[in-house]
């Protein structure tokens, strides 16, 4: 039902508070109106591409992160930069959920949707909670925009608003108004309306204006007139909040309860891109990064090419291939040497990979998955890239495979893949996700001197030398190019075992493919134990990897609560496979494995242990919902 | 940046202990030995230079060098060197690779190491055919060609591979062959020297699929009248009674017989720093007219490597050098007590 004080269309200004928007109370000035206590909010921004959705989000969550809040993001947006405007195809949202305890996911459905046209709306209602909040832009309801969006009939009159909390508000009007005494051109006018909605959520849920003022300042440094105007705008949508008559209060969301230590927000491409420079640091041998630009991977490359000061190439190169080829030069040359990319570059990555473990050289590839098969849904998350992480090459062609399960967790599962790679010199895969990578979550920031230390030793001595001899962990020495006295010749051509000459013999083949493998298996003895989450026997165990973390602990969790003997694992190492997994497997009736595709880790669960494991599946470029998992899980007792 | 030394080697010093394998009067042994015989005279420590190859014949190249050596997979030797020389631009990185290996399968990589100006020595042996998998056509394989998979002549117009690098910017372009070991090592030691990428095309003959292929340009009866050899201030005299020239007809070449009022002056006088545009004309002879041997472009451009380096001291001027705590710690950070 629509709000008995919302103005209609066009009427809504005669409400308007006479505050000219230069005066407006500063930050967290006065408070007037009650605020309610919530211990859990999700709101989701929603608007055309081009209506600056994804900054309007990432600014309400860095003041979030600063009112001490745990959260985490979810941005979704098309895959099209401009799809056609006003269209369903080109509406971009940005999900956050934040609360007084902890977040593990970006929230199921939505208790706020700020909607800035009829597209917006028309997309994302369905995510909307009964009886949530839905503020939408009611200026950019325009005849022709309900069109584009395929709206027979306007929303506001035809019912579809009923069972929320609507407040229709002519944003694009009411920031016109605002911005007026500083006669910005139309455009720049336009493009504020993003800050009038945020100003207007800071002010409902009393988080802080000042990182964004702070933001507007910087970004617009050399425009002191359109940075006015935005913070004209945001001082208006909070004066708007606090003093028009249709909010009848706002809420207040107590800090959460957090480990001590020095936080920051993180996105999970930041992430894996700092922990590189981190272990390049470590190590002291400086870094590289071969890589060429896909979605949703490319953040990692442009977040490492600002960091030159730190001795750390980045190389953008011609294509996917010539990413990981050079990477795999620099590697044999002496660098900590990683590539990045996604599904449809890793499968173009793959040959190469097959040299790498063959030459037996360090080398991390990070793989942002996405949707697929072939271009696929680039812009959505999907965790199908398994298969060819752990076999997607010719031969007998093993290496660990690493799973980041949230935004800050690609930090240290990063880090641990660059460990193993150095110290068993291996290519290492890690498997990200749009879902992680463009997520964002409040990540506690290590000081370089509490994390372990990263020891690399390259060969000098001559003595008894030759490329494939091993030490205790099978790795083979690591010999930069210009040590004199260690010529050697090494390529993708099989060796033997005792000199390193190119052989064809077949027992020797044999022999080499065996060691190899061992080698790889080898990784596992270096892992911590697997954390139960959960009784450590009982009638359900639910095994997951990647970012659905987060979704199974909450879904596990509520079960528990519901009296269901259940319990979680989840894994960082899908390759191989934890030692004390099988011992951990025999203590439950039932093993359910959710993921985010049609049965992958499941494959290996069955083989290896020989359990009738059940899975919960979805592949519609979304993340799993909390109850979605609740339900399917419900249905395994 | 490649590190120079005093101590003299010899051509052994050069060479590995693995037998070459190499079919019987294959080019390629004209080739090796003639890297074999220039490196000791460059003056770098051997153990600073690096031969890189991708797949085919001419890709085993590495493991007969008693050098550091990378045999990789089939295209990619231009990439992967390109990596290593930017990690470790103190290296001297030479690429081998062949006709199928570089211009097919590893075409790209080909043209974009040129277009960067890497630092690289790309020694083209070209024989116009797949030697490796045993006599398939091959993209600089002439129109018409019968081959295993163009059993009834080739439909597929070849490259010019000193075009094409010219086409792509290369700031080093020369060709030689497998019959003339002096000339071969002259360029050889040309490419050594140049500082950015340095491209070297060598006619070599495959003798069991393609025996002869260049016969009719390179073999000592009718070389002298079916070449014309490129040589830096001099006027493009050929023949062997050196009587006969190229010369310009308005932004064309021709070949004109000297006497009969036509002298030296009439030719056009090579110059290595001509536009690229003359040189790929002049890269266009073949026969009936004489294939040019020799340099075609050598100028002098800030190779990728050394551009890197530059931006990297300059960047870490301005910002000072890289502290990780601090930059760990960049972004608004707050802290929960």
């Amino acid at each position: 039902m629509l709000n008995d004080e919302t103005p209609r269309q066009g009427r809504g200004n005669a409400a308007l508070p006479t505050v000219p928007p230069t005066e407006a109370p500063a930050p967290n000035a006065a408070k007037t109106k009650a605020r309610q206590n919530v211990d859990n909010v999700v709101i989701r921004f929603s608007g055309d591409s081009g209506d600056g959705m994804q900054l309007t989000g990432t600014e309400f969550t860095r003041a979030t992160a600063q009112a001490g809040n745990d959260l985490q993001t979810f941005p979704d947006y098309p895959s099209e930069i401009r799809a056609p405007a006003g269209t369903i195809a080109g509406v971009s949202g940005f999900q956050v959920q934040f609360s007084s305890s902890s977040v593990f996911t970006s929230g199921d459905q939505a208790d706020v949707l700020v909607a800035m046209n009829p597209a917006a709306l028309k997309a994302n209602l369905g995510e909307v909670r009964p009886g949530g909040i839905v503020i939408v832009n009611s200026g950019a309801f325009t005849a022709q925009n309900l069109e584009k969006a395929g709206y027979k009939k306007n929303p506001f009159e035809d019912g579809a608003l009923e069972g929320y909390k609507a407040h229709l508000v002519d944003i694009t009007r009411l920031t016109t108004l605002a911005l007026e005494p500083t006669g910005l051109p139309k455009k720049e006018v336009d493009r504020a309306k993003n800050m009038y909605a945020l100003g207007l959520m800071l002010w409902m849920y009393d988080r802080p204006m000042e990182p964004t003022l702070k933001y507007i300042q910087a970004k617009f440094a050399k425009k002191p007139e359109i940075a006015k105007g935005n913070e004209i705008a945001l001082k208006a949508g909070w004066a708007y909040g606090e003093n028009s008559e249709i909010f009848a209060g706002a809420y207040e969301v107590p800090p959460a309860r957090i480990e001590p230590g020095v936080y920051r927000n993180i996105s999970g491409n930041e992430a894996t891109a700092l922990a590189l420079l981190t272990a390049s640091q470590l190590s002291g041998v400086p870094g590289f990064l071969g890589s060429y630009p896909i979605t949703p991977a490319t953040d990692i490359l442009q977040e490492l090419s600002k960091h030159k000061n730190f001795g750390f190439v980045t190389f953008q190169a011609e294509d996917e291939i010539a990413g990981i080829c050079s990477a795999i030069g620099a590697a044999y040359g002496g660098r900590f040497a990683a590539t990045n990319t996604s599904g449809p570059g890793l499968a173009l990555k793959q040959e190469a990979i097959g040299l790498a473990v063959i030459s037996e050289l360090p080398l991390v590839i990070i793989d942002v998955q996405r949707g697929g098969p072939s271009t696929g849904l680039p812009t959505k998350t999907e965790q199908a890239d398994l298969f060819q992480a752990v076999m997607g090459r010719n031969g007998e062609c093993w290496l660990p495979v690493l799973a980041a399960s949230s935004p800050a967790d690609c930090f240290d599962t990063t880090l641990e893949a660059s460990r193993i790679a150095l110290k068993y010199m291996t290519p290492v895969i890690v498997l990200s996700d749009s879902y992680a990578a463009n997520g964002q979550e409040p990540w506690k920031v290590p000081l370089p001197e509490e994390l372990e230390p990263l020891k690399v030793h390259f060969r000098t001595d001559p003595k008894g030398f030759h490329p494939y001899l091993r030490d205790e962990n099978l790795a083979r020495p690591w010999v930069r190019p210009g040590t004199p006295g260690l010529e050697h010749r090494i390529g993708g051509l099989e060796k033997n075992f005792d000199t390193g000459a190119v052989s064809q013999d077949p027992a020797n083949h044999e022999k080499m493919c065996r060691t190899r493998t061992e080698k790889v298996d080898r990784v596992a003895r270096d892992y911590k134990p697997l954390k139960v989450n959960g009784p450590d026997k009982g009638d359900v165990l639910v095994i997951g990897w990647g970012s659905t973390q987060g979704a199974i602990a909450q879904a596990v969790e509520a079960l528990r609560k519901k009296g269901r003997s259940i319990a979680q694992v989840h894994l960082r190492h899908v390759h191989p496979l934890p030692l004390d997994l099988g011992k951990i497997i025999s203590n439950y009736k039932k093993v359910v494995v959710p993921e985010v595709n049609l049965g992958q880790l499941i494959l290996f669960i069955r083989a290896k242990y020989q359990v009738d494991a059940k899975g919960i599946n979805k592949v519609q470029g979304r993340p799993f919902k909390v109850a979605e998992l609740v339900a399917k899980l419900e249905e395994c007792f | 940046m490649e590190t120079q030394t005093a101590a003299k080697l010899t051509k052994k010093d050069f060479q590995s202990d693995q037998e070459v394998r190499w079919c019987p009067g294959c080019g390629d042994y004209s080739i090796i030995a003639q890297v074999q015989k220039i490196l000791p005279e460059l003056g770098v420590p051997r153990e600073n230079v690096v031969f890189v190859s991708g797949i085919g014949c001419s890709s085993r190249f590495p493991y007969y060098m008693n050098t550091y050596g990378y045999h990789t997979i089939h295209g990619r030797a231009a990439a992967i060197a390109n990596g290593l020389k930017l990690a470790r631009p103190d290296l001297q990185v030479w690429v081998v690779t062949g006709d199928g290996d570089g211009m097919a399968i590893g075409g790209n990589h080909f043209i974009h190491v040129i277009r960067r100006n890497a630092n690289l020595k790309i020694v083209l042996f070209n024989n116009r055919i797949y030697g490796l998998t045993k006599g398939q056509v091959s993209p600089t394989s002439e129109l018409g060609k019968l081959t295993k998979t163009t059993p009834y002549g080739s439909i597929d117009r070849p490259f010019n591979a000193v075009q094409l690098a010219l086409g792509a910017g290369c700031t080093f372009v020369a060709r030689s062959n497998d019959a003339d070991p002096v000339h071969m090592a002259a360029m050889l030691t040309r490419a050594a020297q140049h500082k950015g990428t340095a491209f070297v095309e060598v006619l070599q003959n495959c003798v069991v699929f393609n025996d002869g292929a260049f016969d009719g340009v390179i073999a000592k009866p009718v070389r002298d009248d079916m070449t014309v050899k490129l040589e830096q201030g001099k006027p493009m005299v050929y023949g062997k009674a050196k009587d006969k020239g190229v010369r310009l007809n308005g932004y064309l070449p021709e070949v004109v017989k000297l006497g009969n009022g036509v002298t030296e002056k009439d030719l056009l006088v090579w110059d290595e720093k001509v536009p690229t545009g003359l040189a790929f004309e002049i890269a266009s002879l073949e026969a009936p007219m004489p294939m040019p041997m020799g340099v075609f472009r050598a100028v002098q451009q800030p190779s990728y490597d050394e551009l890197e380096y530059k931006l990297q001291a300059t960047v870490t001027q301005q910002k000072g050098v890289g502290d990780l705590a601090k930059l760990l710690r960049s972004k608004d950070c707050w802290t929960v007590k």
